[in-house]
């Protein structure tokens, strides 16, 4: 017993802020929030009697909460695919030997030191829905180029105006996907390759064969972070948009339902949120915890 | 293969400039390869960096010469001449940097102390949850490091509550206090990952010398610490000076950091004063681009280590 404390005590003294602090701001404002999403506070006045699930009940058949779901499927979908197509064309051409490739890392890379709110203002501009002799931005670009066909009025358009916000969302996170992936590419021992290219593989079995495999496990991790991001969305959008219905999402909805005093559907909107994000979270932290306790 | 981050990225990074050349012996066809590898490399930066021309050519285009027909040209005239006796260029950045100086000092007061509390506490995780290990020590990290991958809506609403009720200020100190809490996890995270490179034996023997847990810490893990801690205080300045959403729940403009303070700027000008905002934006981000220039290396490890772990 008394070796047992020796073993537990000095560490978990160490950790006790931390550990407090943590109980307290994640697992416990998590379980208020459910809390409050379960009574019906619906004004500051309001006491907050117990109404079950209730408000679930009315979010998941309410039209304007599941437009927001289906505008963060779109924008998920194209943020990820962005990301995953850049990021690994990237890192593809830089593992392949480049001069000056710090540079181009950099370059690639920067946007992620710039928030969202700042690259906004310029996004903004870009993705300006004007079309024709009004045109400036994007539209403006593609008129010089004799593409006029391409003009459209970005995040203006219906669901699809999700694709147009996940723009600056892919400038801005590829760089991360590439750093992962070129770290993936880097990690593949050298006489992999050298065996496989010895028995005659061609380029394309090298890849299918032994790099993608290889690849996978970054995939994943990256196809995790993405996701994770694009449920949080919010900064994007109140910089590009600000909070208006047509580039609506969870995240956004719920700062209009706060503000607007409606603490039972901002709590639930948010329960909503970090529900759909423990369910690959949650498989993720569990499977990387196993790892290592065969690792070790 | 989830090992292969953080340190293979530096010894790639090395690796890679011995092997700067190509596969050998295909001929022309290589040549062609090359010419096509640059070329595609230097689209894919033109288009990277095409954001900040429009934000340095706008903010240095007098109000009167922003229209759509030179949206996307150079300046008509220098910053300083002005149009008609109108506004100059220049008077964009001199709008802008009014607009926000206030709330970029008060950024600072918030970012830095954020960056250095949250990296001391996640040393001393990091140390205990990898070289100074408990039982269960695994299933307490995990529950610490789930909260960095909580959608933060999550703790919103209580948390606003929860300001309202202790009557704490709309402005920096109650952000810096919440930077801290939820910056924990990645720290610790970060230098969790970091000190699994000390040897455990070096540990052990400083048990067997009778040293406690403190002072093998103190005299062992913390002079090891310093990169852990460029890493630790980087991505904690960053995500602190760039964060917008614990600003807007919690703050306001008046109290508020620089997110909050460009976003007003940049919306409040209905009349589309678009050179101040981009000149604004400019202002705002070159802290962290500076940040990001002179220490990269250590940016992209912060980057590599909030994802994958060993």
């Amino acid at each position: 017993m008394r070796k047992g404390i020796r073993n537990w005590g000095p560490p978990v003294l160490l950790l006790a802020p931390s550990l407090v602090l943590v109980a307290i701001f994640v697992y416990g404002l998590i379980f208020a929030n459910i809390q409050t999403s379960m009574t019906d506070r619906h004004s500051l006045a309001s006491e907050g009697a117990f109404v079950g699930f209730q408000n679930y009940v009315a979010l998941l058949t309410e039209g304007r909460f599941l437009h927001s779901l289906l505008n963060l499927v779109v924008f998920t979908v194209v943020f990820i695919a962005g990301t995953m197509i850049f990021g690994f064309i990237w890192a593809w051409l830089l593992d392949k030997g480049v001069n000056a490739e710090g540079v181009f890392r950099s370059v690639y890379l920067f946007p992620m030191a710039v928030s969202f709110v700042a690259s906004g203002v310029v996004w903004r501009w870009l993705l300006n829905s004007a079309e024709g002799d009004r045109a400036s931005g994007l539209n403006r670009m593609l008129q010089t180029f004799g593409l006029d066909f391409l003009q459209n009025s970005w995040w203006n358009e219906p669901i699809w105006g999700m694709a147009a916000i996940a723009m600056p969302a892919i400038w801005q996170l590829s760089g991360y996907i590439m750093a992962l992936f070129l770290a993936g590419f880097r990690g593949i021992p050298d006489e992999l390759r050298e065996a496989a290219r010895m028995d005659g593989a061609s380029e394309w079995k090298l890849y299918r064969h032994v790099i993608f495999p290889q690849l996978s496990p970054i995939a994943l991790s990256a196809l995790i972070i993405v996701s994770h991001m694009s449920l949080k969305v919010f900064d994007l959008i109140m910089a590009v948009t600000k909070a208006i219905y047509q580039t609506e999402v969870p995240a956004t909805y719920m700062w209009v339902a706060l503000t607007s005093n409606d603490y039972a559907k901002a709590s639930a909107i948010a329960t909503v949120l970090l529900i759909i994000a423990s369910l690959f979270i949650i498989p993720y932290l569990i499977h990387t915890m196993r790892e290592e306790k065969r690792s070790s | 293969m989830s090992e292969a981050t953080q340190t293979d990225l530096s010894s790639g990074v090395a690796a890679s400039s011995s092997a700067g050349g190509a596969p050998t012996g295909k001929g022309s066809q290589f040549v062609l390869g090359r010419t096509a590898k640059y070329a595609l490399l230097l689209f894919f930066v033109i288009i990277v960096l095409m954001p900040v021309y429009v934000l340095l050519v706008t903010s240095f285009k007098p109000p009167a010469d922003v229209n759509p027909e030179s949206s996307w040209g150079l300046p008509l005239r220098w910053p300083w001449e002005s149009v008609n006796g109108g506004p100059t260029g220049f008077d964009n950045w001199i709008t802008a940097w009014d607009a926000l100086a206030p709330a970029l000092g008060r950024t600072f007061l918030l970012a830095i102390p954020a960056a250095l509390i949250a990296a001391m506490l996640g040393s001393m995780n990091g140390f205990v949850l990898s070289r100074w290990r408990f039982p269960h020590a695994s299933l307490v990290f995990t529950l610490i490091l789930f909260g960095m991958f909580i959608p933060y809506q999550a703790v919103l609403t209580p948390l606003v509550q929860m300001k309202t009720d202790l009557g704490l200020p709309s402005n920096i100190s109650t952000l810096l206090i919440v930077h801290v809490i939820y910056g924990l996890p990645i720290c610790t995270l970060i230098f969790r990952n970091y000190y699994e490179g000390i040897p455990i034996e070096l540990m052990e023997a400083s048990r067997m010398d009778g040293a406690g847990m403190l002072r093998s810490y103190a005299s062992i893990v913390l002079p090891l610490s310093l990169p852990g801690f460029v890493v630790t205080i980087i991505w904690q300045f960053t995500s602190a000076w760039n964060d917008y959403l614990f600003a807007l729940f919690l703050t306001d403009v008046q109290g508020g950091p620089v997110s909050l303070a460009l976003n007003n700027l940049a919306q409040g000008a209905q009349l589309a004063n678009y050179g101040a905002a981009m000149a604004g934006a400019l202002i705002a981000s070159f802290p962290t681009l500076l940040v990001y220039i002179i220490l990269g290396k250590y940016f992209i490890g912060g980057l590599m280590s909030g994802s994958v772990k060993s």
